[in-house]
């Protein structure tokens, strides 16, 4: 019983909850026994929550049975939420030393969504550290494994809550997107991540990595559950000052209309500069298919250029550890966190701290940022790298003059083992070469399976992106890309991520 | 360290021209932070007023106060600057322990007004027009208590304690173009910008303006050049100017400093300096081994601030009667010579003055109390006019008491003297000190005949006509009485009784 309740989709899971064939106990508790089971291994949780995670099922239960409507569609669904947003009953740790054992006194507006929604949240999943990172190799806590393999890392930064959806330890999970934290990993678990339009969901309580790029979004094992987790968390937040005041596009009915498969009157324009040299074969062959994929389904293929993307990484690492230097700053050791007691003065104890709290990932972006803002250096790094997002912003502009999606692989290969880039930056950071433009233009994307490589039998990932707002016919053309593959393979794709085994 | 030499003012004077510029900061008094929703209010519990965005916690976010926006737009419209259409905050980044996020959110080359200016009217009559650079909004820092070592200042101390109420109120820096042209008068000129500078944002009711309370905070920046040379100096920024006064005696100070390192043939070095009040002179702040780099950006957290021409000019709109207007108004209303209202102006004694008016008392009256008893009162107390522990109400009340005859104007002064001492109110003075003036024509008619009696030569005066006598008898019967008796009366009676 235990383990048909953990393989369910989340929509499957809350029909029979609502329905009282399962109640939100039982199925908080199947997980939480899956990650009794499997955690071990994965390493996917940095925390388990499982007394809040109970109380939070049986208050839904006791609504259900008292005759009250669901608080929502997910009401009584598990769920797992990245260490990056705050909550006032279990630690946010950001996978950092710094923050070791932090709670913090108020909850990030995606948690209060989330337990308004009755969404049960059974712990707080590994990352890189402030998010910065591939892999989740540069958690402070250790990496989190891949449950395709388990020698492999699962992407990162929001390595954590992709594994947790591939190793069946919960249905939903919330994500971080930064650069590509949220489709990287769902590309090398094979799962469904979604990068809202920046300001789509609120960052009130999301720890800053980079405030002008950061944006939570929904991870799940199937387009229709994350459009109903999107439909969850997404929304106007007066204390965000960057987010949107415009109703959450309907992506459930979009997903829904998008899985009766049929994508005629549907523009979809490969970008020329994301495709060709550079990809692993497996990669670029399954991207192949999925065009064919969407041609059959009646949507027009064509190509579109955006000849800035090239220079998309170099702006975001000047943009970004920019933000990081000041957004990081306020680790000091004076209110809250790690405090090395170590010196005279403040400034001393400072110091100490902030060497021995954070990694080398997190100090290098940091010198980096601290490095292109200073004066004399600013036009030429910062200012220059916002003039270029300008640009890629301008470039996506015109694309969707022209199409009304964009694709591209998500990742340039599969997973890779466990060590193979956790020395080599400039290597780590190639890995999001796709991904970045959205997140410097603020637009939409997600990333959905396109099956696994030939080569290695690991997952690939389509990314759709789609224009502010138009996230809609992004979920469309997912949930229709979704169902064909499905069809064609004979099973959702979840079904086909091996047993977990040491 | 050696003490500067310092060069006698009217020397200084002689050789030098003086290139005055400041910066003003001022907190704004609405009731909520600049960037969340934690009150305000000066005095609170250390560390009651906090919130996650004030305190800097990992994730909280800022959110304008509208209402800053509001008086920051204000400002600069009383101070006849260009409101910008668009603008955006910036981060200033440095450590320090009262400031929570390790930055300070201000705005840099995009402030909300530029290019004004302020007229200013000297104790002479004279008026200078003070340009205005810029006004800009962002947000004050917490607090730090140093505790233990001698000086209460961070070196020595055993530890530090920090008071973060303070950190997000939102201050307003006004700061000027460089002064030319002040020669002697630098001083005069820079105490009554500020003096000026007060006035204004006081009548549009968005600041508490009170130096004493840090509400405002001055910076005096001071180059000297060669005298008609036009060569501008390097400058020194003084700090820790609390008073008016103090504004005065800073700028003064550092012409006379400035002027024993030019002499001797040494550079003036740029640094922070700090005010000292109790010697009127100023020490260098800490020496920095490197030039602060702020490393200022566009804060990512915040949308452009961009005011619509329409709210500009709705703002435009509730501006209120400015301080010249309204003294133009009062000269006219009061029938007061140009002297007679410097004098107000200067003593500080204009809203004072208005408001025992506007408590119903004539403006005679009020202006003679405000100007020459209350402040010798406060010159003894080392007090200013307003921090005198008597409202321009219960001066009315006394002021009322004289008029109906209840009073005399030396028993006023002594329920005036009970009020400072705090011991309540006008009425409640009188009667605890038995100050009512005798007009019970018993008690004086006695007093009277025992006057007469006791210098029988006078009363023979009176007898004979001499009324103009009659002085030294209401004198003695005034001594008697302990001056509660009604002159005028005790006049009449004596007169009365002479048969005269």
């Amino acid at each position: 019983m235990s383990d048909d309740l953990t393989r369910l989709s989340a929509a499957e899971l809350a029909g029979k909850i609502h329905s009282r064939e399962v109640s939100a106990v039982e199925a908080a508790q199947a997980h939480l026994d899956r990650i009794t089971a499997v955690d071990g291994d994965v390493h996917a949780f940095l925390h388990v929550g499982t007394e809040a995670a109970l109380a939070s099922a049986t208050l839904v239960d006791e609504s259900l049975d008292a005759g009250t409507a669901p608080a929502s569609a997910l009401a009584g669904v598990p769920l797992a939420l990245k260490d990056v947003l705050t909550t006032t009953d279990m630690p946010t740790t950001v996978g950092s030393r710094i923050l070791e054992g932090w709670r913090p006194p108020y909850d990030a507006t995606v948690t209060s969504k989330l337990r308004a929604a009755g969404i049960t949240i059974l712990g707080k999943t590994n990352m890189d550290e402030f998010a910065m990172g591939s892999s989740t190799e540069y958690s402070a806590y250790g990496p989190t494994r891949n449950p395709w393999d388990l020698g492999r890392i699962p992407g990162g930064s929001g390595g954590g809550s992709a594994a947790a959806l591939a190793a069946f330890e919960a249905p939903l999970a919330i994500g971080t997107d930064t650069g590509g934290s949220i489709r990287q990993p769902a590309a090398m678990t094979g799962t469904v991540g979604v990068k809202p339009t920046y300001g789509g969901v609120s960052r009130y309580g999301l720890v800053a990595c980079a405030s002008s790029l950061d944006q939570a979004g929904p991870c799940a094992r199937t387009v229709l559950d994350a459009a109903l987790l999107h439909e969850v968390i997404g929304g106007h937040d007066p204390m965000d000052s960057t987010s949107i005041d415009a109703p959450v596009p309907a992506v459930v009915e979009a997903a829904r209309l998008g899985a009766k498969g049929d994508l005629s009157g549907v523009r979809v324009g490969v970008v020329r500069e994301l495709t060709g040299e550079g990809y692993q074969a497996g990669v670029g062959e399954n991207f192949d298919a999925a065009l064919r994929e969407l041609e059959k389904l009646g949507a027009e293929v064509v190509e579109v250029s955006a000849p800035h993307f090239q220079y998309g990484l170099a702006a975001y690492y000047l943009i970004l550890p920019s933000e990081v230097s000041s957004n990081l700053a306020r680790f000091d050791a004076m209110r809250y966190g790690l405090r090395i007691d170590k010196g005279a003065s403040a400034e001393e104890v400072m110091a100490a701290t902030r060497e021995a709290g954070f990694g080398p990932e997190v100090k290098r972006r940091i010198i980096l940022g601290t490095y292109a803002l200073s004066s004399g250096y600013y036009d030429a790094y910062y200012g220059q790298a916002q003039k270029v997002r300008t640009l890629i912003s301008r470039d996506f502009a015109a694309a969707f003059e022209q199409a009304d999606v964009l694709v591209s692989p998500t990742a340039p290969t599969t997973a890779f083992p466990i060590g193979d880039k956790v020395d080599d930056p400039l290597a780590m950071y190639l890995n999001d070469l796709a991904t970045i433009p959205t997140n410097l233009a603020g637009t939409a994307a997600m990333s959905v399976p396109s099956g696994v490589a030939a080569e290695d039998g690991l997952p690939t990932g389509l990314q759709i992106m789609a224009p502010a707002l138009g996230e809609a016919v992004m979920y469309r053309v997912g949930a229709a890309y979704e169902a064909a593959r499905d069809a064609a393979d004979g099973s959702p794709f979840a079904a086909r991520t091996p047993e977990v085994k040491a | 360290m050696t003490a500067p030499t310092l060069v006698d003012f009217d020397d200084v004077v002689d050789r030098y021209d003086p290139v005055l510029g400041l910066e003003v900061h001022v907190e704004l008094s609405t009731n909520t932070k600049m960037f969340c929703g934690c009150p305000t209010a000066f005095g609170a519990e250390p560390n009651t007023q906090v919130c996650p965005t004030c305190l800097g916690l990992p994730g909280a976010l800022p959110v304008v106060n509208r209402t800053a926006v509001e008086s920051a737009i204000r400002i600069g419209l009383a101070l006849n600057c260009d409101i910008a259409p668009w603008g955006r905050f910036a981060r200033k980044n440095y450590f320090y322990p009262d400031m929570p996020k390790n930055f300070q959110t201000s705005q840099y080359d995009e402030p909300i007004a530029v290019n004004g200016h302020l007229d200013v009217t000297l104790e002479d009559g004279t008026v200078v027009r003070v340009e205005i650079e810029r006004a800009h909004m962002e947000e004050d820092t917490g607090k730090s208590l140093h505790v233990g070592g001698a000086t209460g200042r961070i070196h020595g101390a055993e530890y530090s304690l920090l008071d973060y109420n303070r950190a997000g109120v939102p201050l307003i820096e006004i700061v000027t173009k460089m002064i030319p042209d002040t020669g002697g008068r630098a001083p005069e000129v820079a105490r009554a910008y500020v003096t000026a500078l007060r006035d204004l944002i006081r009548s549009l009711g968005v600041s508490d303006v009170r130096m004493d309370q840090g509400s405002m905070r001055c910076d005096v920046n001071l180059s000297l050049s060669p005298k008609g040379s036009g060569i501008l100096g390097t400058r020194s920024e003084t700090k820790n100017v609390n008073s008016l006064r103090s504004v005065e005696r800073a700028v003064r100070y550092e012409m006379s400093r400035h002027a024993g390192v030019l002499d001797a043939g040494e550079k003036v070095v740029q640094e922070t300096r700090h005010f000292q009040e109790d010697t009127a002179t100023t020490r260098s702040g800490r020496i920095k081994e490197t030039s602060e780099d702020y490393r200022y950006f566009p804060e990512p957290d915040l949308v452009p601030i961009a005011p619509s021409a329409e709210w500009v000019e709705e703002l435009r709109g509730t501006l209120p009667e400015l301080p010249w207007e309204r003294r133009a108004r009062i000269q006219q209303e009061w029938n007061l010579s140009d002297a007679e209202l410097r004098d107000l102006v200067n003593a500080d004694a204009l809203d004072l003055v208005a408001a025992t008016v506007d408590a119903g008392a004539p403006s005679g009256d009020a202006r003679s109390w405000w100007v020459s008893y209350l402040s010798q009162q406060a010159n003894t107390r080392g007090v200013t006019l307003d921090a005198l522990p008597i409202t321009p109400a219960q001066l009315a009340r006394v002021i009322e008491l004289v008029t109906t005859g209840e009073l005399n104007n030396k028993l006023a002064r002594q329920v005036v003297d009970g009020v400072l001492e705090g011991e309540g109110e006008p009425d409640e003075v009188v009667a605890k000190r038995g100050l009512a003036v005798v007009s019970d024509d018993g008690a004086l008619i006695a007093a009277v005949d025992e006057a007469l009696a006791a210098q029988p030569d006078v009363a023979e005066k009176i007898r004979g006509g001499k009324v103009a006598a009659a002085g030294a008898i209401v004198g003695a019967v005034m001594k008697a009485t302990k001056g509660q008796a009604d002159a005028k009366r005790v006049r009449e009676l004596i007169i009365e009784r002479c048969g005269a």
